[in-house]
């Protein structure tokens, strides 16, 4: 600490004027032309003398700190955040690796791996500093003579917000062009130690003690609060933030912070981010499709033919209705469909809708097969459920094995279970359509097994709420037949015999009506499109909505369509059970159920508590000849429609359930059933007591007794009646 | 959801497919800066629109700089003319609670109300029945303070608490990050706390008084009364009520986008409670009784007692209806959950 430090010889000066050369080469001759320095190292500098002098009373007092000219200097911070930086370096002395310059990876050091690099307190740094500072300098020599950007290493904790300024200036609008000026903090720090050598006045002592307390290091960590000052206060600069006063905590915890989650190499990977990409490279197969050259011929012929319908042209009516999805969204459904129809033989699609869950959302696409399509997985379906039956069958009959070795027979209940209904032939009733799945547009279609009558009148029962995974469980009270994608499947039948609706005379029924009978018993079933539809105005429809008819078959209690009458046994069923069909003979005929005819108009529909079941309205008030007529279902709310002109279309948004003004009731179970009447036969008898036992063994010994000796007298009387 | 970021936040709110027509857009960004100017507030928030029958109700809210002082709801039908709605306050709670069905987008429709009061007439006290009318903009104030409380969301971080005890919107909230953002315990109401101050200090320990300074949504009764879900590729959280199915909150993880927004029918989602006529009447025979959970009041149980067996539970009746004969075992232990799960 007492020695005197060695003069500071040109090789100090050159890399200065190393660094400016680039910016002003004639200043940087003119610096290099000074006279060698003097040792004592003070007054020997005229131009950066004023730099100096302030740069000494730096932690002094802020009133120097405001009075430090502008333009002429670099601030402060800056030189603290340079000086810092050479401290570091310094520290690190004692290894000769240090040829590689400034680079950007060595900086965070400090920070992170303290180790023999941080700065070891103030004594020892300046032994450091003396020892070593004309090496020091030779190797910034070096350094600086790496390509200027690299400085920026220095500040390279703060690089990600500096970018826009590291294009033009070297470190954003503070760095003056002064050669002098940039290398002023190591001149700074070279200074204050020189100064205090010969006989350190009372005030640069005090300034020394204050920076060694600061300087001290946490006890938690290896930062000292100096250093977490420079640092702060340099990206409050950088950064320049508005208020910075306001916002000083939050940057405070974030430099922090920072400073131990240093920014991850490029060449690591961000485990977060990795579904993210996954997704987006998923998304991107569906819009790669048919960008090859061969495919341009299939485009064109896709162009006349393909079943997709136009979703963005509906999602634009959609929204000028204000519901629907976003058009970016729309399109990412749109090409998702296209992709669906070319795995699939698909005659006519279109987009029913989109049902929310808890952890995942259901997309749904209403399609019909091409005429001779076999429905492959639909019997593959019920060859399972026809392979469980037969494996309930088999334990049941292992358990009748059981029973038999087991010489208590349990007995068997006298309930039957009610008749099943037969579900819906697919292209007719409920199943007229088939419905796919997925919960994001890139993900796999799921195909929807057919709905069955069961599950219809269940579904109405239960309120559950969609998971978003088609195989779980659904839990309810009454037990529902199925998993998720029954449930779904039933709602998705019962939303849309509800709300799929069209404008009076869209469709209308098919010329040939053959069977008179038929149609009286379960109304027609088909419709097609009318030619000569001619669209209905906008503000009729609006008006009146008996101008809307239902074009979906209303779904009987029974859970179909059409009715069946569920003691009609087929005959199979007659053939096993003539003999229980005697015991029933005295069951009363079930009485035909009636659901309006196909295209019924929504004016007949039912309130629900007074409350309209439908809302129309005009998309748009201020020009309602350009609007469409929109109308909204209040029965199933999620469930829109519009119409104009010859166009309409349908969707369903939301949960999946119903509207009752009333809180939802789960269907209670039925009434207790009653206890055993308890009677002599199961009455539990006491055991008799050994008193008991033997009274009775006598009163047996007593009565054989007597017993004996009757037969013996009657064997006398026969013995007198041979005799006789 | 920020009036001045509209049209980003109904794209990004757009998911539950409630998003709002071009011309409704353009005269909510043209209105609600003049309301902005008016009305002096520092921030705008479009709540969202409680649909009725023949008219939907657009509401707004303005707040002032300490953004949990008590904000001023405003409504509109044409998204034009704003007015401000008196503060709610718990007798109008009370007195719209027996009001049920939809809105009817009518503020001065008066619902009817039939209850039977207790009359003093001289010494007598007899019970009369008073028709009770309750004017809708008062159940509407009611309902959005209802939500309000219940179910606006605001992600940790997006506020701070100044050392002088106002709350500020915090400039420098850069979002969650990915895993953050996929927790509930990231998600704070957006109102005065509640539950804070029931806390052990154990666990406030770890609580950062500038930003943990509302209840988190983790703890929120029933549980399971939030969908949480990435929409989007993981590129956006959306956070969905269950009991109040309409209120969706939206937020782009790293980004400070975030909002939410309640677009339905302004109806709670909620099971039958114990005092329901209806459930009395069908539960026959069968012991109807509550249970308090945390004060969430509708999970109940149905058991029977009959004098031989100790009681016969819901999962007795469940395996009976299963087998569909009558059986005599007792099966587990009563267990309520059986019939409320059908909720969550």
């Amino acid at each position: 600490m007492g020695d005197p430090p060695p003069a500071p010889d040109l090789s100090a000066r050159q890399p200065s004027s190393r660094r400016s050369s680039q910016v002003s080469e004639q200043r940087s001759q003119e610096r290099a032309q000074l006279p060698p320095a003097v040792p004592d190292g003070v007054q020997q500098m005229p131009l950066d003398a004023q730099v100096l002098r302030s740069s000494q009373e730096i932690l002094e007092s802020q009133a120097n700190l405001q009075s430090w000219s502008q333009g002429a200097s670099l601030s402060p911070y800056e030189q603290l955040a340079m000086f810092q930086a050479e401290e570091a370096q310094l520290g690190g002395m004692e290894y000769p690796s240090l040829n590689r310059g400034f680079p950007s990876e060595f900086l965070p050091q400090p920070y992170l791996d303290g180790g023999g690099i941080q700065v070891p307190g103030n004594a020892s740094l300046m032994q450091q500093l003396q020892q070593g500072r004309g090496n020091v300098f030779q190797e910034l020599e070096s350094a600086y003579q790496e390509p200027r950007p690299d400085l920026l290493g220095q500040f390279s904790m703060y690089q990600r917000e500096d970018l826009q300024f590291s294009a033009s200036a070297q470190h954003g609008p503070y760095m003056s062009d002064d050669p002098a000026l940039q290398f002023s903090p190591s001149e700074l720090g070279f200074m204050s130690f020189s100064m205090q050598v010969p006989e350190p006045e009372p005030r640069e002592l005090a300034v020394q003690n204050a920076k060694a307390y600061l300087l001290q290091t946490s006890v938690n960590c290896n930062l000292s609060l100096y250093e977490h000052l420079v640092n702060l206060l340099t990206k409050i600069l950088n950064q320049r933030p508005e208020d910075p006063l306001s916002i000083l905590e939050s940057l405070n915890r974030t430099a922090q912070w920072e400073w131990f989650h240093p920014k991850l190499d490029t060449l690591r990977d961000d485990p977060e981010m990795q579904l993210t990409y996954e997704m987006a490279e998923r998304q991107k197969a569906l819009f790669v499709r048919g960008g090859s050259g061969e495919g341009e011929q299939d485009m064109e012929e896709e162009v006349t033919e393909t079943a997709v319908p136009n979703i963005m042209e509906t999602a634009f009516y959609f929204e000028q209705a204000g519901v629907g999805l976003s058009s970016d969204e729309s399109f990412r459904i749109f090409v998702a469909l296209k992709q669906l129809v070319e795995q699939q033989p698909i005659h006519t699609c279109r987009f029913w809708g989109k049902i929310l869950g808890l952890s995942g959302s259901y997309l749904v696409a209403e399609v019909e097969f091409r005429e001779g399509e076999e429905e492959v997985e639909e019997e593959e379906v019920e060859e399972l459920t026809e392979g469980g039956e037969a494996m309930e069958a088999h334990g049941e009959e292992e358990g009748e094995e059981d029973e038999e070795k087991v010489t208590d027979v349990i007995p068997k209940p006298t309930w039957k279970p009610p008749p099943v209904i037969p579900k819906e032939e697919s292209r007719s009733g409920t199943n007229k359509f088939l419905y796919f799945v997925c919960n994001e547009p890139g993900r796999p279609w799921t195909r929807l097994p057919h709905v069955t009558p069961a599950q219809i009148v269940h579904a109405r029962k239960i309120k559950k709420f969609f998971t978003g995974h088609l195989d779980a469980p659904v839990i309810s009270y009454p037990p529902f037949p199925g998993n998720e994608a029954n449930y779904l499947r039933a709602q998705i039948a019962r939303i849309s015999a509800a709300t799929h609706i069209s404008p009076l005379g869209f469709y209308q029924f098919g010329e040939e009506e053959g069977d008179e009978e038929e149609e009286g018993r379960a109304g027609r079933d088909t419709y097609e499109e009318n030619a000569d539809f001619e669209g209905i105005p906008v503000l009729e429809l609006v008006d009146s909505l008996a101008n809307w008819v239902h074009h979906r078959q209303h779904i009987l209690p029974q859970g179909r369509c059409t009715w069946v009458n569920p003691l009609q046994k087929t005959e199979e069923e007659e053939e096993l059970g003539e003999e229980e069909e005697k015991a029933d003979e005295g069951v009363e005929e079930v009485e035909q159920e009636i659901g309006p005819p196909l295209l019924t108009p929504l004016s007949e529909d039912a309130e629900i508590l007074h409350t309209s079941p439908w809302t129309t309205r005009l998309s748009c008030s201020l020009c309602p000849q350009y609007s469409v007529a929109v109308v909204r279902s209040n029965l199933w709310p999620g469930a829109y429609a519009y119409a104009i002109g010859k166009k309409f279309e349908n969707i369903y948004i939301g949960w999946g359930h119903k509207y009752s003004p009333e809180n939802f009731n789960p269907s209670l179970p039925g009434p207790i059933q009653h206890e055993y009447p308890s009677g002599p036969e199961i009455m539990e008898m006491s055991d008799p007591t050994v008193e008991e036992e033997q009274a009775l063994k006598a009163a047996q010994e007593h009565a054989l007794a007597t017993a004996e000796e009757e037969e013996e007298e009657e064997d006398e009387d026969e013995d007198e009646d041979a005799d006789d | 959801m920020d009036a001045e970021s509209l049209l980003l936040s109904l794209e990004l709110a757009s998911g539950s497919g409630q998003g709002l027509s071009p011309d409704r857009r353009a005269s909510l960004l043209t209105s609600l800066m003049l309301v902005k100017r008016d009305y002096r507030y520092d921030r705008v928030l479009f709540w969202g629109r409680i649909l009725g029958l023949v008219a939907d109700y657009y509401i707004a809210q303005g707040l002032s700089e300490d953004q949990l002082a008590p904000r001023k709801t405003l409504y509109s039908l044409n998204c034009m003319e704003w007015s401000l709605l008196p503060p709610a306050t718990d007798e109008m709670m009370v007195q719209t609670s027996v009001v049920k069905g939809r809105f009817t987008g009518d503020p001065s429709h008066e619902y009817e109300h039939t209850e039977l009061q207790k009359v003093n007439d001289g010494e007598k006290v007899f019970e009369e029945e008073v028709v009770v009318q309750i004017k809708e903009e008062t159940r509407l104030v009611s309902i959005i303070d209802q939500i309000d409380k219940a179910v606006s969301v605001i992600p940790r971080g997006a506020l701070f608490k100044t050392p002088f005890g106002p709350v500020h919107v915090n400039r420098t909230f850069e979002g969650l990050s990915l895993s953050q953002a996929k927790k509930l315990s990231s998600y704070f109401h957006f109102r005065e706390p509640v539950e804070l101050k029931n806390k052990t200090l154990l666990e406030k320990a770890d609580l950062d008084p500038s930003l943990d300074f509302l209840d988190s949504l983790e703890h929120d009764i029933p549980k399971g009364s939030w969908s949480i879900q990435m929409e989007r590729g993981n590129a956006l959280v959306v956070l969905r009520s269950l009991l109040w199915p309409g209120l969706t909150f939206f937020h782009a993880p790293r980004t400070k986008n975030c909002g939410y927004i309640y677009v339905g029918t302004g109806s709670e989602e909620r099971t039958t409670g114990p005092g329901d006529p209806a459930l009395k009447q069908g539960a026959e025979g069968w012991n109807v009784q509550m249970r308090e959970d945390g004060g969430w009041k509708w999970l109940w149980e149905v058991t029977a007692r009959s004098p031989l067996r100790k009681a016969t539970s819901c999962t007795q009746m469940r395996a009976a209806h299963r087998s569909g004969s009558p059986t005599h075992l007792l099966l587990a232990a009563p267990q309520a959950e059986e019939l409320t799960n059908s909720f969550q």
